[in-house]
C-alpha cells in the first residue's frame, strides 16, 4: 500500500504540472482526468475505497464530462492554444509562482519539522461513512442539499440565452 | 516502511494545493482558472481524508463528501457564467472583462 501511494501521489503532482500549463484546452483536460485517477488511487492507499470510487464517479466522470461539453460549445481550438501560448510568458507567470512556491516551501518545512506520526491505514468502509453522514451530520448533509438545489436553479438562470439588451444611456456609451 | 507517514500526504496534498493556486493566478482563459480551482478543491478534499485515515474516523470521508457536492454546485454554475461570458463578450480573456471597472481609472 505505500508503494502504491507514493507512484499514484507522482503521478498526481506530474499530472496536475501538465494540465496547468497545457495551451490546448483538451489537452489540460485529459490531463486532469489523469491527475484525478491518481487522487483516486492515493485515496485508495490511504483506505477509503468509498471515496476512491466517488473521486472517478464524480470528479473524473461528471465535471470532466461537463468541461468537456462547454469547450466543444465553445468551439475553443488551435487558436485558442495559440493565444494561450501568447499570454503565458515567463514574465507573467515567474512572479506569482516564485511567490507561492515560497509559501509551499515553508509549509513543508512546517510539516517536516513536526512530531512524527505514522498512519495505520485500516479501510474505513462506506457503512461506517454513511451512519456518520446520516447521524452526526445530517444537517450539514441537509444544506449540502439546498446547495446543490440552488446550483441547479442558478445554472439553469445564468445559462439561459438571453438576448443582449443595453439601456439606451449605455448603447450610447457603447457607440 | 509499511507505514505512510502523515507528514507525507499533507506534503502531497500542499503541492497540489499550490499547484492550483498557481494556475489561477497565471492563467488568463477563464476556463482553466475553473480547472485550477477544481485541482485546489481536490487538494483541499485530499488532507480531509489523509486527516481521516490519520485517526481511523470517517469524518475526513463526509468532508470529502460535502466539499465533493460543493465543487460540483460551483462548476456548474462557473460554467453557465463561462457560456454567458463568451456570448456576451466573444471573449474568454478575464482582463477584457472590464464592465465593472472604475471610470476614473479607465481614462
Amino acid at each position: 500500500m505505500t508503494l502504491l501511494f507514493y507512484i499514484s501521489s507522482f503521478v498526481a503532482i506530474i499530472a496536475t504540472l501538465l494540465a496547468i500549463t497545457r495551451y490546448h484546452p483538451v489537452h489540460a483536460l485529459l490531463y486532469l482526468v489523469a491527475s484525478f485517477l491518481a487522487a483516486a488511487m492515493i485515496f485508495l492507499s490511504l483506505g477509503s475505497p468509498f471515496i476512491a470510487v466517488l473521486e472517478v464517479i464524480v470528479y473524473a466522470g461528471a465535471i470532466i464530462v461537463l468541461f468537456i461539453f462547454v469547450v466543444m460549445m465553445l468551439n475553443l481550438g488551435k487558436d485558442t492554444a495559440f493565444r494561450e501560448k501568447n499570454w503565458l510568458q515567463p514574465k507573467i507567470w515567474i512572479g506569482p509562482s516564485l511567490l507561492v512556491l515560497v509559501l509551499l516551501a515553508e509549509l513543508i518545512v512546517l510539516l517536516i519539522k513536526g512530531i512524527d506520526a505514522p498512519m495505520e491505514i485500516t479501510v474505513v468502509d462506506p457503512r461506517k461513512v454513511s451512519l456518520s453522514l446520516f447521524g452526526g451530520y445530517i444537517i450539514a448533509l441537509e444544506m449540502i442539499g439546498f446547495l446543490l438545489m440552488a446550483g441547479i436553479v442558478g445554472a439553469a438562470h445564468i445559462g439561459k440565452q438571453k438576448a443582449k439588451t443595453l439601456h439606451r444611456f449605455l448603447q450610447e456609451e457603447a457607440t | 516502511m509499511n507505514h505512510v507517514n502523515a507528514h507525507t500526504v499533507l506534503i502531497v496534498a500542499a503541492v497540489l494545493f499550490v499547484l492550483g493556486l498557481i494556475g489561477t493566478l497565471t492563467r488568463k482563459n477563464v476556463i482553466f482558472m475553473l480547472i485550477s480551482v477544481e485541482v485546489m478543491l481536490n487538494a483541499a478534499g485530499l488532507a480531509f481524508v489523509a486527516a481521516g485515515a490519520k485517526w481511523q474516523q470517517p469524518d475526513g470521508q463526509v468532508m470529502f463528501l460535502f466539499i465533493l457536492a460543493m465543487a460540483a454546485a460551483e462548476v456548474s454554475i462557473g460554467l453557465a457564467l463561462v457560456l454567458q461570458i463568451q456570448h456576451q463578450n466573444k471573449t474568454l480573456d478575464v482582463g477584457d472583462l472590464r464592465a465593472l471597472r472604475d471610470e476614473d481609472i479607465n481614462e
